[in-house]
């Protein structure tokens, strides 16, 4: 039941973090860029000031799911490396994106070499 | 009611709910999309009971990028995209496709300078964000740290 009820929270949060950038979308015509920059955005501050790790006790995928937990996890590299010294203070932000970033560049690399563009010729 | 009333009238309410259901779609998809990311996140746990928490996460978020990737590799994800706009574009997935889309579009201009280049046309400034809050947070903590 508890798992089940996990599922519920990370639906309704992710979907309204999702809704939110909707509204944004209609309201301000943002471009996906400026959108995915915005949330990161948010996600570091959220992390910054403390609130992140309340939220995703709560919503639990809901906000990691989103661009916002990218942004979060960067944050908390940076936190742990400015317990070492200024160098991985520094650093160990950028290593945490080393996953998501590898991923993306390395399955996107591959995938458009598979496969053709779907979108309109022009 | 005025004819030309009327229309503005029914103008006006079919945007209003063409704008509603928008909303709706993004919270439903955006909704799914977390809840399968969720997923992983027991499946993994529960596969790899000795992994701390945060490769687990790590790991999450690789398997949605490249199932991001190969969606809008068969083309797929750019048709939800359609659909449910921000709810397809702000979780991590949403950051795979805006990786994955140029640089199908571009393939045509060549590897290097059409596809490895263009790749970056969305996902750059996302990169540039990450990178400076990394160092800046980083300072922070560091200067804080000096004090305690």
């Amino acid at each position: 039941m508890d798992i089940f009820l996990g599922y519920v929270k990370a639906f309704a949060i992710g979907g309204l973090v999702c809704m939110i950038a909707q509204i944004l979308i209609n309201k301000t015509k943002m471009t996906s860029a400026r959108i995915l920059v915005l949330f990161l955005l948010v996600g570091v501050f959220l992390e910054l000031v403390g609130v992140f790790k309340y939220i995703e006790n709560f919503a639990g995928a809901g906000i990691t799911i989103p661009i916002t937990g990218f942004g979060s996890t960067i944050v908390k590299g940076a936190k742990e490396g400015a317990k070492i010294g200024l160098f991985e203070a520094l650093t160990y932000g950028f290593r945490n994106m080393a996953a998501g970033l590898t991923a993306a560049i390395f399955f996107g690399f591959i995938f458009a070499l598979i496969f053709k563009s779907h979108s309109k010729k022009v | 009611m005025e004819d030309k009333q009327y229309i503005e009238y029914v103008h006006a309410n079919a945007q209003k709910s063409a704008h509603v259901m928008t909303l709706v779609w993004a919270f439903l998809v955006g909704g799914v999309i977390c809840c399968i990311g969720q997923g992983f996140g027991d499946i993994f746990a529960l596969v790899l009971p000795d992994w701390e928490k945060s490769k687990i996460a790590a790991l999450v978020s690789m398997t949605m990028i490249f199932l991001g990737a190969f969606l809008t590799g068969v083309g797929v994800y750019d048709k939800l995209g359609a659909k449910a706009g921000g709810g397809s574009i702000v979780p991590i997935t949403g950051f795979a496709n805006s990786v994955a889309s140029p640089a199908m579009e571009f393939n045509k201009e060549g590897i290097v300078l059409g596809m490895m280049a263009k790749m970056f046309v969305v996902a750059g400034p996302i990169i540039v964000a990450g990178t400076v809050s990394s160092v800046v947070s980083g300072l922070i903590y560091w200067i804080v740290g000096l004090f305690n």
